[in-house]
């Protein structure tokens, strides 16, 4: 039987990553991920792992681009200030192919912001993020358990794909203390013909993202997009009593954790109410969304920002219904009475029964 | 025995070198340096064991000449990429090959840091005072009074600071086991930049750190310049300002 810990959302981030086998990890000081590194910090070397404190954000992302080029398991982590530094490197990665877990525990801003809990990231993360026409999966945790399925998901992805996968928390995810059952990892490692491992018996092998020869990048483009579409099939959403619901609420992450309740409390009251909570952000649930949209009548996104996840919902709904939105900018996180209430205004306004 | 049986060759291209022409300009010393690092990976046997971080610049391409595993490179980020190579494959040979406008202005961060680190891995810094692909704008390395596409009233100590020795500013940090400075715009020169590359290639074979070899280079298109007057002011306007020899060598003797 798994054995079951009580830790903090960032040590299980920590704890998923060496379990799938990553043995190397460059990070930076940021609040709030902060234990992220520490952690890492003495349990690599009793793993035989790397535990580098980089110069700087920008230096960890390229020194994981180093070491994912010779073909190993390799994570950075910080966040959103930290991450607009390492979108550089994403990009090379992305354009170059490379695998990496980059672990975005997200605070407030922009500029300096601040350390709470939000969701302002969405754009950055599902977007690419950094230069240049690409995608990062992207993986929305709402449990210190999900940080630790999530984050062996992630190495699988990566190499999978063989692109940068995004894990993205906040604050309260990375802050929260729970059980967490630590499941072994039982998975065997990829094969990478394409890690540089020294030429032995063979030409040298090159890691790239430059093509200057005629149609050579409108190929290599074509390439990654076709890539980027075949990973519609790792979408993954939740749904929490969605089965009759009139008004279904869309929310990720923490603010999906908290609307549990939220749905909870509505039900005593006898409102058919509903959660979907997307997993994956990139690829996103758009079929489940589009499905919800067709059965409930009305559907609400909810969000720690000023609204981002909103539009992909709108998107996905293609206007089957109606597509109502509920944010607030960083501050205070939302308690789950305070998001029922804002789904009754809704209910009221939309005159569900 | 006929007389053509007797010969012997003595010349030859690297077996670490791609039968490819180059396409760096004519008086370039790009492909000399190459050449010379091609030498000494194959001297020591390393050539299924390298992995070097190229960056962005004209030597960007390297690639497409060095017949060993190569990783491209944001732009001055080469030793942090380096840096993870080396870590995740302890045992293979790691160098990162970098400009001046690479190595000593946007990545100013990574070197110094790599160096201070003393990672095990060998950077070969090409400084010709100028940024070369993007046609000649005025590097950190420009000399005074030098004119550039950017600098076109000559480099101005008020405005733009004086020109950044980064042989002797790395030789400052503890981490730095190696570092020397040479050119190869004549025989002699050629000579010593041979040694100099055959001591850093010891040194990380051996374990025993960061080294670092910096390469006075012409740039004689952007120098506005023919190869021969290129060459000459290699060895006098830039050897003056930036004198060769080695500046740190932690295990002579």
């Amino acid at each position: 039987m798994a054995r079951r810990v009580m830790i903090k959302g960032n040590e299980a981030i920590a704890m998923g990553a060496i379990e799938a086998g990553c043995r190397y990890y460059f990070g930076y000081p940021i609040t709030p991920q902060t234990d992220i590194p520490e952690y890492l910090s003495a349990a690599m070397p009793k793993v035989g792992g790397v535990f580098l404190q980089a110069e700087s954000e920008v230096a960890a992302i390229n020194m994981l681009l180093g070491a994912a080029a010779t073909g190993v398991r390799a994570m950075t982590s910080s966040s959103s200030p930290g991450i607009s530094l390492k979108q550089e490197g994403i990009s090379y990665l992305a354009g170059s192919q490379i695998p990496g877990v980059i672990v975005n525990m997200s605070r407030s801003g922009p500029g300096l912001g601040g350390i709470h809990p939000s969701q302002g990231d969405y754009f950055q993360s599902t977007r690419g993020g950094g230069h240049g026409d690409y995608r990062t999966l992207v993986l929305a945790p709402s449990t210190a358990q999900e940080n630790y399925d999530l984050t062996m998901l992630a190495f699988d992805l990566a190499d999978k794909y063989r692109n940068p996968v995004m894990v993205l928390g906040d604050a309260l995810i990375g802050q929260i203390k729970e059980p967490v059952e630590l499941k072994s990892y039982r998975k065997k490692p990829k094969e990478k013909p394409w890690a540089l491992t020294g030429a032995k018996g063979r030409h040298g092998q090159i890691l790239k993202s430059l093509f200057l020869a005629d149609g050579e990048l409108t190929d290599h483009n074509w390439m990654l997009a076709k890539k980027y579409k075949s990973m519609e099939k790792e979408v993954r959403f939740e749904t929490y009593r969605a089965e009759d619901a009139q008004l279904l609420l869309v929310a990720f992450g923490s603010v999906g954790r908290i609307l549990r309740t939220s749905v909870d409390i509505l039900r005593d009251k006898g409102k058919a109410v509903g959660l979907l909570r997307p997993i994956t952000l990139f690829p996103f649930p758009n079929k489940a969304v589009r499905q919800a949209a067709d059965k409930a009548k009305v559907l609400m996104v909810m969000e720690m920002s000023t609204g981002q996840m909103v539009e992909d919902v709108k998107l996905a709904a293609e206007c089957a219904c109606p597509v109502d939105f509920y944010g607030r900018p960083p501050g205070s996180i939302p308690t789950p009475d305070e998001l029922a209430k804002e789904a009754m205004k809704i209910w009221r306004k939309r005159g569900l029964k | 025995m006929s007389a053509k049986a007797k010969m012997k060759q003595v010349f030859d291209r690297p077996k670490s070198l791609k039968d490819v022409p180059y396409h760096y300009c004519p008086g370039c010393h790009h492909g000399v340096i190459h050449r010379l690092v091609a030498e000494q990976i194959d001297a020591f046997g390393l050539r299924e064991s390298t992995l070097a971080a190229a960056s962005v610049g004209c030597s960007v391409l390297m690639y497409d000449y060095f017949d060993v595993d190569v990783v491209e490179s944001p732009h001055g980020r080469a030793p942090a990429v380096a840096t993870g190579l080396k870590r995740s494959r302890p045992d293979s040979f790691v160098f990162t090959y970098q400009g001046d406008g690479d190595l000593a202005a946007i990545g100013t961060a990574e070197i110094v840091h790599a160096a201070n680190r003393g990672e095990n891995i060998t950077v070969v810094f090409v400084n010709n005072a100028v940024f070369g692909m993007t046609g000649g704008q005025m590097a950190p390395t420009t000399l005074l009074g030098q004119v550039t596409t950017t600098s076109p009233y000559g480099r101005s100590a008020a405005t733009d600071g004086m020109p950044i020795r980064v042989c002797e500013m790395l030789s400052t940090l503890e981490g730095t086991a190696y570092a020397a400075r040479v050119a190869v715009n004549n025989i002699k020169n050629l000579k010593k930049a041979k040694a100099a590359l055959k001591r850093a290639f010891t040194y990380q074979t051996k374990g025993w750190g960061f080294s670092f070899v910096e390469f006075l280079s012409s740039c004689p298109t952007n120098w506005k310049m023919s190869a021969e007057e290129a060459n000459a002011r290699v060895g006098k306007e830039m050897a003056d300002y930036f004198p060769l020899g080695v500046y740190k060598d932690v295990r002579a003797n």
